[in-house]
């Protein structure tokens, strides 16, 4: 029977299968962090189980960590500091892999675990956090999982799953200067709507995608969780392999050609059946913002902020609410909205493409007077690269805040926050109420748009710039 | 876990549609590392003004609902991040049911991880549970997990459907890591096996 990668990865990992389709599912990698992980490594102790496969389970701290240059002298909230206390303890005490907070390899976890090659393809990773989706890149079955699944893989390297359906997603074509993988998939959001791919596991695919590099791909995969998809998924081909060859713990020597070999079958076959099919040119894609408290409320940057009696149902509402948190009115054309505030970084757009983007943007300009721009990498590693490259001086003298890694106001769990309503243009993957600080206003945009309204000072279509 | 027992209860109306994760239990109190003790700060940003006062027209500020035990939510609730504090918080509440169109995948999963019983049925079902819902104090229905039947204040019967292995666990408040441990010869056997097939893994 023909299959879809999907199906093949599903097929290679099912340890037992009951009766009514409830699968164990192995877990090949299980990636944790200091926020989701506590209450289930406590749950390990009190039942005294230990972790199945420690060698599989990689940890590192991201969401709390400071990201200002002093953080060696330690995190000052107590409750974070226990959170990352708690991560260190639970490393050591269950023998996993760890990255601490003075390493330089620390950073998001989404960004550490392929930086560090311990993502490849066709294996399944799970981590406490929705934007495990991110891995799919790899063509590996990547997906979030709550506490209470961190404490079973923990246990037992295993999850209880039924298995999804399967959704095409075809980007035919080539995008034009100025579009990015951050644009296709808020695009695809934008038709789906953020529930559009619930019960699904998602295939990326057509020619935009292959053109894009791994960074690009990783952006792509990591908003599948906002198109309500429960993973993202890219065939492997040559630039993967590029990508994963030579990383710390990718295989070498025979067992690279071992795995190679493998590799190549993991593409959905010809023939394969789909459940859902959704098509977007290319070309067609525009550069687009978000205006809501939704990824789905998204728009070329070409638009006008819309008005509720657009929408029918249940959105109705939501508009009206979505508009008044925003501060925005309808019609407004998005270009004119202001910022305060430009945010460059998280799992979404914090690796070192995104950064090479923004700077090319802003390379001998200022960050306009009034607005404060922080570019956060995701990992030191990234930032090490970034400085030998001298995308850090660019951004230095720009203006702009060049911090250390960590997942920062993405979701504002450190003291990298919006004040209310400050507004801004932000790289990271969620716009929601309060994302990132009490009553601050986010609009998700690509890295080369937050460049331009970083210079600008408002929403700005960066291809007048290039 | 505790076992879901039939419920009877008051349902709290909640229309909007994408209630997400973040609005369900703000990030601010994900710095815990406990379980427990999150119902205070449920819907913390919607429920509370700055000053930590309740905002009186915030539905579970209601007198009438101040006790609810099921949510009539709009489509795609829970959507968002994974955090888990999000069932936690609503289990700690005292919220043992939740009504809508549709979840996201993720909370949906773990609410049945934490007893809470998520129900999908169709919208003209969801909206006549969320106008039963709006009568407020004597507008109790029942939820019997048993019959999968949800009986409303007058009365009218919705059956809904459950996943057969989540509603045993459900029923009989079963514990999913010891269920796979007795499963530990397959996993062991599967091992083995990968091991052998993708020994870079
Ligand atoms: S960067 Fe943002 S989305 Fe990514 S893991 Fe951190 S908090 Fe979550």
């Amino acid at each position: 029977m023909p299959k879809t990668l999907y199906d093949k990865i599903w097929d290679a990992h099912v340890a037992d299968e009951a009766e009514d389709g409830t699968c164990l599912l192995y877990i090949d990698r299980h990636l944790v962090h200091e926020v989701t992980s506590p209450q289930a490594f406590e749950g390990l102790r009190m039942a005294g189980r230990q972790v199945h496969a420690p060698d599989k389970t990689i940890a590192v701290p991201d969401h709390n960590v400071p990201t200002t240059l002093d953080r060696a002298k330690g995190i000052d909230n107590e409750e974070s500091r226990i959170q990352v206390d708690a991560l260190d303890q639970n490393a050591r005490d269950f023998a996993i892999h760890y990255y601490p907070v003075d390493d330089i390899r620390q950073g998001i976890v989404h960004i550490v675990g392929p930086e560090q090659g311990w993502t490849l393809p066709g294996m399944t990773v799970v981590c406490g956090d929705s934007h495990t989706a991110t891995h799919g890149a790899f063509g590996a079955l990547a997906h979030g999982i709550g506490t209470s699944e961190v404490e079973h893989v923990l246990a037992t390297q295993t999850l209880i799953q039924k298995k999804s359906k399967n959704m095409k997603v075809e980007i035919t074509g080539k995008l034009n200067p100025g579009v990015t993988a951050k644009d296709i998939t808020l695009a695809v959001i934008g038709k789906t709507g953020t529930a559009g791919g619930t019960g699904y596991v998602i295939e990326y695919c057509g020619e935009a995608i292959r053109d894009l590099s791994m960074e690009g791909r990783m952006t792509v995969c990591n908003m599948a969780i906002e198109g309500g998809a429960r993973a993202g998924l890219i065939a492997p081909d040559e630039t993967t392999f590029a990508y994963v060859k030579g990383r710390p713990h990718a295989p070498k020597g025979a067992q690279w050609d071992a795995a190679l070999a493998w590799w190549k079958t993991l593409h959905s076959d010809d023939d394969a059946q789909w459940d859902k099919v959704i098509t977007l040119k290319g070309e067609e894609i525009e550069p687009v913002v978000t205006w809501g408290t939704s990824p789905e409320d998204v728009l070329p940057i070409s638009g006008v902020v819309p008005s509720p009696s657009d929408f029918t149902g249940g959105k109705v509402e939501a508009v009206k609410r979505a508009l008044d948190y925003m501060g925005l009115k309808p019609g407004t054309p998005l270009s004119d909205i202001p910022v305060d505030a430009v945010f460059v970084g998280s799992c979404t757009n914090g690796r070192i493409e995104d950064l090479r983007e923004v700077a090319k943007i802003l390379k001998g300009k200022k960050v306009a007077e009034g607005v404060r721009m922080m570019i956060v990498p995701g990992s030191g590693l990234v930032r090490e690269q970034a400085e030998e490259e001298g995308l850090a001086d660019i951004f230095k003298q720009a203006g702009a805040d060049w911090r250390l890694a960590g997942c920062s106001m993405c979701l504002a769990m450190n003291p990298d926050q919006l004040a209310p309503e400050e507004r801004c243009a932000s790289t990271s993957n969620r716009n929601f109420e309060g994302r990132q600080g009490y009553k601050g206003r986010t609009h998700l945009v690509s890295p080369a748009m937050a460049a331009a309204a970083a210079i600008t000072g408002h929403l700005t279509d960066v291809r007048e710039m290039i | 876990m505790d076992k879901f027992e039939k419920l009877t209860g008051i349902a709290a109306p909640m229309p909007l549609v994408n209630i997400d994760t973040d609005m369900i239990i703000p990030k601010v109190f994900l710095k815990t590392i406990k379980r427990s003790g999150l119902g205070v700060n449920l819907f913390d940003e919607m429920r509370y003004d700055r000053e930590g006062n309740e905002i009186a027209d915030f539905v579970l500020n209601k007198p009438q609902y101040r006790n609810a035990e099921i949510l009539i939510a709009g489509d795609n609730f829970g959507c968002g991040s994974s955090r888990e504090h999000a069932p936690w918080a609503l289990a700690d509440f005292g919220i043992k049911a939740v009504i809508s169109t549709s979840f996201a995948d993720i909370f949906f999963n773990n609410c049945f991880k934490n007893g809470i019983l998520p129900i999908v049925l169709p919208r003209e079902q969801v909206d006549l549970l969320m106008s039963d819902a709006e009568k407020g104090q004597n507008a109790r229905m029942t939820v019997d997990l048993e019959a999968q039947v949800i009986t409303t204040s007058d009365g009218a019967e919705i059956p809904f459907e459950v996943d057969a292995f989540r509603k045993h666990c459900l029923l009989n408040g079963l514990d999913d890591i010891g269920l796979t441990l007795e499963k530990k010869a397959a996993i062991d056997a599967f091992e083995a096996k990968a091991a052998q097939a993708r020994p870079w893994v």
